[in-house]
Parts: structure tokens; C-alpha cells; sequence
């Protein structure tokens, strides 16, 4: 069990997370969810400690992570980024082997090795092994990123928006992924999403952020509705059940209520992250 | 294992195999470039003289191998050694490929304190306290630095714009010195920037040799951050490295090797800056190989630049620092046109 209580984050003066709560047992999905400016992003931050809560804990199996060195943490919990292009580009094979960080000492050893290409021959990227990453599509950057973290041999993964700049098919290919290693290797994942219709889809649990508070959460049927959609995006959607899923559809942009507990301005984004 | 994953694991074994030969292959072409460097100079000694000199005592022979070609190789193979190893290291925890020992001001400070001591200490070229000066100089830009990290972030931007603004400061203040001091002051002081390695000797190679050689196994030793700080701080962050710490520390051993290279010799450019591109371009950006073959790369440069800048225009000595970026140069640009994509 992967959980966070009473968490709190302030950036320079502003608060940026208050007083948040979830859960996430290993096989299952928890999506984040909430407009531009929410938390969603520094929520993730917040539990894989790029960041430092202001007040709060985040306990993994019971065990306090403030208490645990960061290479110890890396154990945990493996962190899939925006795909940011790097510096000075390594190879896909160098990029997934950097996942093994945490076990090497000197030098990666030959179970390192090995690890990372099996994680690389499980995740289809073997013809692309020897590439180097600035060579690489959005989707297959993406695919390698989160090798990176399976070959850390986490028990959790946290994703930040792993679908953001992938088209169509590489959408659904990137969840179905997730949502299999979820369920064949008994992971816990985290995911910071922005479509609607996908986190309903490949979540068990929804996080509904609102101006960095919980808003709601539950069941994405429980939270995915027209009106926490209106409330907290201040749009009107219409939110229908076919073929077992939920469909959302966006009609257009809610009148701005009169008085004071509108969506508001977004909040300024700490940590340098755009979600 | 299966095949598959065998065969990338033989593929990956191959490629670290061939960065080893490159290793070796550098340290086979700096012994050469050290051995031609040692046959050539103004008394016309042929190769199985040198050795012969080496070896045993030749009188006049022995005594210029040992006391004046020798001592100025493996000085010239130190501070390019050095060089290398420190542009590889601040380009890495800058995430800058522009960054080099001079980029954070490291220079200029060294800089200014050989002049603060060539204006009021009463100099003489290359004393200990030029070197002192241009040492103690570099280490509190470093520690300028880091104070200013300390309390802001420590992030590459805030890091490199903190250099900048210090190169300016020490230039700035390296000029007025010169405005002030007289004509042959003024003339020392230009020498220095030119680089020189005609007046070291084996105490010199001492000092420098610890200065650059202890650092190195701590650096080497973070070739795996250095890996990882490449994909962006909060990728290193989460898989277990302490970003702040690591970029602290580096840029203290990488101060204290530039220092090392350049206390006694003045100012060598470009080396630091050319030398781990040279090495990116041919065995790519992993630092377990990169970090060393960046310093042979350097100290190869250094050598032969040294050994040209004594044969050209014999018997007079071009100082190092002008040959450095002649030779450093074209090669620089022939590898720039010639590669094929972006490699940072």
C-alpha cells in the first residue's frame, strides 16, 4: 500500500497542497486528475520527494519514506517524467540500464545487465536498443522512460500525464501497458492524467484535485460526473455510460458563477512542471 | 536469459569493449606524442639518445632529458590530463555543453589572483606565489559559488549565470590591476595568460600531480550520476541521487583540478572546453569512459601542441596557451563537420 496523509506543500509563501489524502494498493490504478494548476504534477513530486512536503507522510507498506535514504526509495517507487529531451544523449540500452541507479555500487554488474535487457526485450524495444534517444519518436521515448522505471524493480510506479504527447494509438498502447503490468506484476501505479475518457477507463480509483485540494475521490463513476466536471473545470460535459465505459464529452465552457467559489485562475505551478 | 535479451547483452558488452579500446588507444597515442615530444628540441637529440639519456647518466643529454624535456611532458600531459577531466565534469553537473574550467569564472579568478601577486607581491614569473595566488583565487570562486547555491538552488542556470557574472567581476578587476601596474608588470602579467610550461620542475609536477590525481577516483566514481543528471535533475532525483550534493562536491574536485592545471602554467584555453567534445563524438556520453578518455584527450593535446610550439619557429617557444587553440581548432571543426547528428 502506497499512501499519502495530510500532505501539504508550499511553494515560496503560496500553498500549493493542502491537507491531501489517497491510497493506492499494489494491482491497482489511481489516476489524479484536475485542471492546469491543481497539484496534480507536484502531488507526484511530493511522493517520489523531488520535492519536500511541507507537512504530511507518505508511507510505503507502513513505512514512513522520510525515514528511508532516496536510493532506498528508488527501490519503491519507480518515477516515469514528461519525456524531456536530454542533455547529452545516451543510448536506449544506457537510459534503462540509469533505472538500475539505485543497486549499482562502482559499476553495473552483470545481473544489472542482464535485468535491462530482459525489461528492454519485455517492453518491445530491442530494435531499438542501440538507438539513441534523441532518435527516438514521443511514443517510443516514452515506452523507454518507463522501462527506466520497471528495470528499478519498483513495486510502485508513478506516471506524470504518460500520455500527454503521444498521439491516438500510442495513447492506448502506453495504458495498456500500464494497466497489464498492473495486473500481471501486482504493482501499484500513480498516474497524473488530463483526459478524462482515458483516467476513467484505466483507473480503479480517481483523484479529483480542485486548487490543490481533494476534491473528490472515489470510484471513477462516483467522481467523474457533469458536475464535478463543471465545478472543477468549469466546463459543461455531458457523461454517458456505453459499452462498459464511461464517456465523457466536453459540450462547452460553464457560465462563470456570480460569486466567490468559482474554478478561479489557475495557481502557479511550482517545480517547473507544466500540467 | 533469453536469446533476445542475450543478444542485447553481447551487443552492450561489445560497445563497452570498444570504449575500452579507445582508452587504450588514447593512453598508446599520449605515450608516442610523449616520446616524439621528448626526441624533439633545440639540442638535436635523436630518439635512441633520449632513451639512451633516460636510462643512464650521458652527462649533458641526461641533464636535459631529465631537468628541462622530461619534467615539461609530463607537465604538459598533467594539465591537459587535468583540463579534460574538468570540462567533462562541469558540462555534466552544468548540463551545458558550453561549459568548461573557465565558463564558471574558475579562470579568471586564477587569473586575477596570479596578478594581485605579480602587481604587489613582486612576482617573478612563476613563483609558488603566483601559484598561490592563482590557487587560493580559484578555490574562493568556487566557494563563491556554492554559497550563492547554497542559498538560492542549486540548479545548473543559477550556477553558470553566478560564473558568468564572477568571470566578469575578476576580469574587470584583473584589468584595472593591469591599468595600474607598470610596463613590465604588465608584461608579466600578459605572459601568464598566454600559459608557459618552460619553467616547470619536478616539485611543480609534485604539487599538480596531487592536486589533479586525488579528485579523479572520487570523480570517476560518480560516472553514474553524471549519467543520470543528463536526463534532468528530477530523473536523477528519483532514482536516488542527491542532486544538490553531487553537483557541490563536483564542482569543488573540478575547481581544485583546474587549479591544479593552471597555477603553474597560466592560462591554457579551449583545451577544457574541446577536449571532452573530441571524446563525446567518438565514444558517446557515457561517463564511466568519458571522464577518462576526456583527460587523455586533453593531455594529448596539450603534449603535441607543446611539442609544435617548440618546433615551428625554433629556437623560439610559442607559449602553450596560443598553440592549444591552433591545433585544437581545425580538429575541432574538421569533427564538428564531420558528424552526422546532434550528440548533445
Amino acid at each position: 500500500m502506497l499512501e499519502v496523509t495530510h500532505l501539504h506543500f508550499d511553494y515560496g509563501g503560496v500553498r500549493v497542497l493542502e491537507d491531501i489524502g489517497a491510497g493506492v494498493d499494489k494491482g491497482l490504478v489511481l489516476s489524479v486528475v484536475g485542471p492546469n494548476g491543481a497539484g496534480k504534477t507536484t502531488l507526484l513530486k511530493c511522493i517520489v520527494r523531488i520535492l519536500q512536503p511541507t507537512a504530511g507522510s507518505v508511507r510505503i507498506d507502513d513505512r514512513e519514506t522520510r525515514r528511508m535514504s532516496r536510493r532506498e526509495l528508488a527501490r519503491h517507487l519507480g518515477y516515469v517524467p514528461q519525456n524531456t529531451p536530454a542533455r547529452f544523449s545516451a543510448t536506449v540500452f544506457e537510459t534503462v540500464l540509469s533505472g538500475r541507479r539505485p543497486y549499482i555500487a562502482w559499476r553495473p554488474s552483470r545481473t544489472d545487465l542482464e535485468r535491462t535487457a530482459g525489461v528492454i526485450e519485455e517492453m518491445n524495444l530491442a530494435d531499438l536498443a542501440m538507438r539513441d534517444m534523441d532518435r527516438l519518436s514521443g511514443g517510443q521515448a516514452q515506452k523507454v522512460l518507463l522501462a527506466r522505471a520497471l528495470a528499478q524493480d519498483a513495486h510502485y510506479l508513478l506516471l506524470d500525464e504518460p500520455t500527454s504527447s503521444l498521439d491516438l494509438r500510442h495513447q492506448l498502447e502506453m495504458l495498456e501497458i500500464i494497466a497489464a503490468l498492473v495486473k500481471d506484476k501486482r504493482m501499484g501505479a500513480v498516474m497524473a492524467m488530463h483526459d478524462l475518457n482515458l483516467a476513467a477507463r484505466f483507473s480503479d480509483v480517481i483523484l479529483m484535485l480542485h486548487q490543490g485540494r481533494t476534491f473528490r475521490w472515489g470510484t471513477p463513476l462516483e467522481v467523474i460526473t457533469p458536475e464535478n466536471i463543471r465545478e472543477v473545470y468549469g466546463v459543461e460535459a455531458a457523461v454517458r455510460r456505453e459499452n462498459g465505459y464511461l464517456h465523457i464529452q466536453p459540450l462547452r465552457c460553464a457560465d462563470p458563477p456570480a460569486s466567490g467559489k468559482s474554478p478561479g485562475p489557475p495557481q502557479p505551478n511550482p517545480g517547473g512542471s507544466r500540467s | 536469459m533469453s536469446a533476445t535479451a542475450e543478444t542485447l547483452y553481447r551487443r552492450y558488452k561489445a560497445r563497452a569493449g570498444v570504449k575500452t579500446l579507445v582508452l587504450v588507444l588514447a593512453v598508446f597515442l599520449l605515450a608516442v606524442g610523449m616520446v616524439v615530444g621528448l626526441c624533439v628540441g633545440a639540442s638535436g637529440m635523436g630518439l635512441g639518445q633520449v632513451l639512451a639519456s633516460l636510462l643512464k647518466d650521458t652527462g649533458r643529454d641526461h641533464g636535459i632529458v631529465w631537468l628541462i624535456r622530461l619534467p615539461r611532458i609530463i607537465m604538459a600531459a598533467l594539465v591537459g590530463f587535468g583540463l579534460g577531466l574538468a570540462g567533462s565534469v562541469f558540462q555534466a553537473v552544468l548540463r551545458n555543453p558550453l561549459a568548461s574550467p573557465f565558463t564558471l569564472g574558475v579562470g579568471s579568478a586564477a587569473g586575477f589572483g596570479a596578478v594581485s601577486v605579480i602587481l604587489f607581491m613582486g612576482g617573478g614569473f612563476q613563483t609558488y606565489r603566483v601559484a598561490a595566488g592563482a590557487f587560493l583565487l580559484t578555490l574562493l570562486s568556487a566557494a563563491l559559488i556554492l554559497a550563492v547555491a547554497r542559498m538560492k538552488s542549486a540548479s545548473s542556470e543559477t550556477m553558470i549565470l553566478t560564473g558568468i557574472a564572477q568571470m566578469f567581476l575578476f576580469s574587470s578587476l584583473t584589468s584595472l590591476f593591469q591599468y595600474m601596474g607598470t610596463m613590465e608588470q604588465v608584461h608579466e602579467v600578459v605572459f601568464w595568460f598566454f600559459g608557459s610550461l618552460s619553467k616547470a620542475g619536478w616539485p611543480e609536477i609534485g604539487l599538480t600531480a596531487i592536486m589533479i590525481l586525488v579528485p579523479f577516483p572520487f570523480l570517476l566514481s560518480r560516472a553514474w550520476d553524471f549519467n543520470l543528471l543528463a536526463s534532468g535533475d528530477d530523473s536523477a532525483l528519483a532514482l536516488g541521487v542527491n542532486v544538490k550534493r553531487l553537483r557541490m562536491t563536483s564542482v569543488v574536485a573540478a575547481s581544485l583540478v583546474t587549479a591544479g592545471g593552471i597555477c603553474f602554467t597560466g592560462v591554457i584555453g579551449f583545451v577544457g572546453l574541446v577536449a571532452p567534445h573530441i571524446t563525446r563524438m567518438v565514444i558517446g556520453n557515457d561517463h564511466q569512459f568519458l571522464l577518462p578518455v576526456s583527460g587523455l584527450v586533453g593531455a594529448l593535446l596539450v603534449v603535441v601542441a607543446d611539442t609544435l610550439g617548440r618546433s615551428i619557429w625554433a629556437p623560439q617557444v610559442i607559449p602553450i596557451g596560443i598553440v592549444t587553440s591552433f591545433v585544437g581548432v581545425p580538429f575541432f571543426f574538421y569533427l564538428l563537420m564531420k558528424r552526422s547528428k546532434e550528440y548533445w
